[in-house]
């Protein structure tokens, strides 16, 4: 085994694994600011809002993750140039990335699971503890602030957490529009050095240490509160 | 009796309902169903299963939206207006709402929130509907809470209480909305038979205290201490009304006296 190549690799490493963290977070916490509204609007929405969101996550679990990112990245990143006024605005280095079309693929796919959890969550909330908080005069907007969301989220942190776990496993998938993420990285060594097994078990590490803070984290939320299962 | 002696004098209407009717579907469970409870009197609804005392008690505070009536509470009429469904709704949804802080509801099952303290379950709704200061709810829910004798387990969360203690820590959350008038729902029809004992002994407290009540109840004997008055609810109709002496002891109805034997 020859581990010389770390040395001059190492900050395109520590680059990779600071964009795989930032395509993590940013699509976990703008996945999850759509899939709340989204699964609530199918558990309580009107009918006329309950059906797109409901049609919006059946084509996002219906379609390959990659077919998803690369019909933004060759679909919309084609199309934007095409734009003179996006070409000269202060957005177009952000539009001009692939990170920026990786974020959003992967946030609306985050959006189109969590929001179908979320609508399990949602309806899994006792119907008992919603009429206590609507008897004692709160507002429907308190209502969801207050009781129905938080209890909602806390009933499916488990399943979050795994959801979440396997997004960290899907970000690689960036790497095929140019990111370069941790994978992307890792990818790069390995047609430069020529060395396979050494740069992959070494991003397999970094992604099971990924995993692991992220368990703990889960795991601390959960015990935040106590329940009786 | 002091209830008795309190609720003869003419005291202000705290609860008016008019003429209540409510469809389920094709099914008329409520018939014209009609009660006055005035300030520091304590009403009971007794009947068996199915006769409708539930959904009443429920459309006095719009869980349940009647399909036709009128209801009153402390002065103010419920703004209603048809819904789709056919049945009435409020339609003011401030004024609905500034009514429910005025009615406190305890249920069957307690319904207290899971994801929070006995405290923040009691200080929830003074804090965020009333707008109590913090720390000025959590002096009343204290003293509430020794008062139902759960001062200790204030920091505990509902799931490691029993249904006595969760239903007393109820009683507490709705108690420090400082409301008008109470509204129970059956609230020791869940609860072990060892555990009925403490619950209806904080209710007994209330009603000594003058405190307006609805007691939608199968405790009968409990009805026929705590009450000033009694309705006797058949089919969606009202068979019997009156003080408890008259209901458990002398009823008019055959069917009452029949029902009202099953205590003894």
């Amino acid at each position: 085994m020859d581990w010389s190549w770390l040395l001059v690799y190492y900050p395109q490493l520590l680059h990779g694994l600071w964009i795989t963290l930032a395509l993590l977070v940013l699509s976990v916490f703008f996945g999850m600011l759509m899939a709340v509204p989204i699964g609530f609007a199918q558990a309580a929405g009107p009918r006329w809002l309950a059906w797109p969101a409901k049609a919006f996550c059946t084509f996002i679990r219906g379609t390959p993750l990659l077919v998803q990112i690369w019909f933004f990245y060759y679909g919309l990143g084609i199309l934007f140039p095409l734009i003179p006024e996006l070409r000269t605005s202060f957005l177009w280095p952000v539009l001009r990335e692939g990170f920026f079309y990786a974020v959003v693929a992967f946030s609306l796919s985050y959006a189109g699971y969590e929001g179908e959890v979320m609508r399990g969550a949602f309806l899994g909330v006792p119907k008992g503890e919603i009429e206590a908080a609507r008897a004692i005069g709160m507002s429907p907007f308190t209502l969801v602030r207050r009781i129905w969301f938080p209890r909602a989220v806390r009933l499916v942190l488990p399943t979050l957490a795994g959801e979440t776990v396997g997004q960290l496993k899907a970000t690689p998938l960036a790497f095929t529009i140019t990111v370069m993420d941790l994978m992307g990285a890792t990818n790069m060594i390995r047609q430069n050095t020529y060395r396979t097994y050494e740069p992959l078990m070494l991003v397999a590490l970094f992604y099971m240490i990924i995993t692991f803070i992220m368990v703990l984290g889960f795991n601390w939320l959960e015990r935040l509160v106590p329940q009786k299962r | 009796m002091a209830i008795e002696a309190k609720a003869a004098g003419k005291q202000p209407v705290a609860v008016k309902v008019d003429d209540l009717h409510k469809y389920f579907g094709q099914l008329e469970v409520l018939k014209g169903v009609s009660l006055t409870a005035r300030e520091g009197e304590v009403v009971s609804m007794i009947g068996a299963s199915g006769s409708g005392k539930s959904t009443f008690l429920r459309c006095i505070n719009f869980l349940e939206m009647p399909t036709q009536g009128r209801i009153q509470v402390t002065g103010e009429d419920v703004a209603l207006k048809p819904g789709k469904d056919g049945n009435l709704h409020p339609s003011d949804r401030k004024q609905l709402e500034r009514i429910r802080t005025r009615l406190g509801m305890v249920f069957q099952s307690f319904n207290l929130w899971q994801h929070m303290t006995v405290l923040q379950n009691v200080i929830e709704a003074p804090v965020h509907v009333l707008r109590v200061p913090t720390a000025e709810a959590i002096a009343r829910a204290e003293k509430l809470l020794n008062k139902v004798g759960l001062y200790e387990k204030r920091d505990q969360y509902p799931a490691f209480l029993s249904g006595g203690q969760q239903q007393r820590a109820a009683i507490a959350r709705a108690l420090c909305m400082e409301p008008k008038v109470m509204l129970f729902d059956e609230p020791t029809s869940a609860l072990d038979p060892e555990l009925v004992g403490e619950v209806l002994r904080v209710i007994r407290d209330l009603a000594e205290e003058g405190r307006t009540m609805i007691l939608v109840t199968h405790e009968m004997k409990f009805a026929r201490d705590v009450s000033s008055h009694v309705i006797y609810l058949h089919q969606g109709v009202i068979e019997e009304e009156g003080p408890p002496k008259q209901v458990f002891g002398v009823p008019k109805s055959e069917r009452c006296r029949q029902f009202v034997s099953t205590i003894h």
